[in-house]
């Protein structure tokens, strides 16, 4: 699994990366009640924001974690976003993503490194 | 950063958990351990105890020393009867500018020999100002420096107060009086801002920490940040200064008539007499373009204040705002309130917020978006 410094976590699933928010993140934001997730199909590049997550707190934009295709959404999280925060790291997952550049998945952060990041 | 003053619950806070920020120039609990969501629900099944120190305690005491001077004073600043206000009942009230606009919105109490005030954490020293300005001549204006604010809100609210003092019982919504608790001497009255039953309790600051303690320790009891108190006085439709009303918006605007007595408004024995009359006046006799609203939005993403609103997908200018929303616990749902030109102003009335370059749909709604369950008389 690797960490992006936006507080994303990537983790390959056969020839594709399965993307969602640490519960370091999970757990700043808060409940969250509202998730907005982008059409499968979607060419997106780093950074263009592609998720929308709303907290009963702030409103907050989830940025693509690198350059891709959305192959995958999850909309369980749609009908209860509450599952982000209860297993941010599992069922709480927000896309899956065909990357265009796999290599790309080196320069992003190691479990260490976030954690250090976060500290 | 400039330095943040403490409330003397600030020690409790952080004993108990809690995430700090800062708001209105204090360092104030926005949520403990539960966070926002649960505070909020717990509040509204059992009792929520809230630190409002950051507010304004006044005491306004005429020099001949009659609630009738005092009174009369003070209907010079805000459009309210405070005159016929019985003794030992409190009620809502606003000051109000030149241009008929709100500076802040206040609780005032008829305290037999004085009137007991409490204003709004960031307005107060404006609030405080134009008091002295305005009423010194007739009145003496005593800041309560010494004195925290509690607010302990929801349905166990009674019990557990009563556990302290058995005269609580006898309260009734908007009902104030002077108990003994913990020890200390508090000015309690029975209301609040979450839409539930329950009290605030003026403390003295040396006490404050013991009785927040004491009520903490009562079951059902848990104390709850700022940012639940944001959620639990949306869903009930009550305004925040700032947000929902201020300098540019009228009480009549804000759909606030409720709160100005027959006495104060055109044809009442005591009309006018308060800055901004005549426009306050012509909009109770003409009608406003704008008003208050609430407003549900129909789908799942909660609109925030700011977010516009047009009168239909394809308008080009929006013909209002939304100026508080957000997620409501309770509801389930996203729940907010803003102004809509009173043509648009019906409930049932569907109107459009624009949300990340989309149109979508909200449904113009009567407040409260729950059911307050206030001990009336």
């Amino acid at each position: 699994m690797k960490f992006t410094e936006e507080h994303e976590w990537l983790l390959p699933e056969g020839d594709l990366v399965i993307v969602g928010i640490t519960a370091h993140a999970a757990n700043e934001l808060g409940d969250l009640v509202f998730v907005e997730l982008p059409e499968t199909g979607t060419d997106v590049s780093k950074d263009d924001e592609i998720v929308v997550i709303e907290s009963v707190k702030a409103a907050s934009d989830i940025l693509a974690p690198l350059d891709g295709t959305i192959v995958e959404v999850n909309e369980s999280i749609v009908g209860d976003p509450t599952i982000v925060n209860q297993d941010a790291l599992g069922e709480g997952w927000f896309i899956k993503m065909k990357l265009a550049n796999p290599s790309d998945m080196d320069d992003l952060m190691t479990e260490d490194e976030y954690k250090a990041h976060i500290a | 950063m400039t330095d943040l003053k403490r409330t003397p619950l600030f020690d409790f806070h952080l004993a108990h958990g809690a995430r700090m920020v800062p708001f209105a120039g204090y360092d104030m609990p926005v949520q403990y351990a539960p966070g926002v969501m649960k505070e909020h629900l717990h509040t509204r099944a059992h009792a929520g105890l809230f630190d409002v120190s950051h507010m304004g305690q006044v005491r306004l005491r005429a020099r001949d020393g009659t609630y009738q001077t005092a009174a009369l004073a003070m209907e010079t600043l805000v459009p309210v009867s405070v005159l016929e206000l019985k003794e030992n009942r409190q009620r809502y009230a606003m000051f109000t500018n030149d241009a008929g606009g709100i500076m802040d919105d206040l609780m005032l109490a008829n305290r037999g020999d004085h009137l007991f005030v409490v204003v709004n954490a960031a307005c107060k020293d404006q609030d405080i100002a134009h008091m002295r300005a305005k009423l010194s001549r007739a009145c003496d204006i005593e800041v309560l420096g010494n004195r925290a604010l509690l607010a302990l809100q929801g349905p166990g609210a009674e019990a557990a107060l009563t556990s302290l003092n058995p005269a609580a019982a006898d309260m009734a919504f908007m009902d104030v009086a002077d108990l003994e608790l913990t020890g200390a001497s508090c000015i309690v009255s029975r209301s609040g801002y979450s839409g539930e039953d329950g009290y605030e309790i003026s403390v003295p600051n040396d006490a404050a920490a013991a009785l927040a303690e004491a009520l903490v320790g009562i079951d059902g009891v848990a104390p709850i940040g700022l940012g639940a108190r944001d959620s639990l006085r949306l869903e009930a439709g009550l305004c925040l200064y700032g947000n929902d009303i201020d300098t540019t918006t009228s009480p009549v605007e804000a759909n606030l008539v409720w709160a100005m007595q027959k006495s104060r408004r055109p044809g009442g024995a005591r009309a006018g007499g308060y800055p901004g009359a005549s426009v306050i006046q012509g909009h109770l006799e003409d009608g406003t373009t704008r008003k208050r609203v609430g407003l549900l939005p129909e789908g799942r993403a909660p609109m925030r204040a700011h977010t516009p609103l047009f009168a239909d997908t394809d308008a080009t200018d929006p013909m209002g705002e939304i100026t508080s929303g957000g997620f409501g616990p309770t509801t389930g749902g996203p729940v907010a309130m803003g102004y809509v030109t009173s043509a648009h102003a019906l409930t049932g009335t569907t109107v459009y917020a624009e949300l990340r370059g989309k149109r979508l749909p909200v449904t113009v709604a009567d407040m409260p978006f729950i059911t307050p369950n206030y001990k009336r008389k």
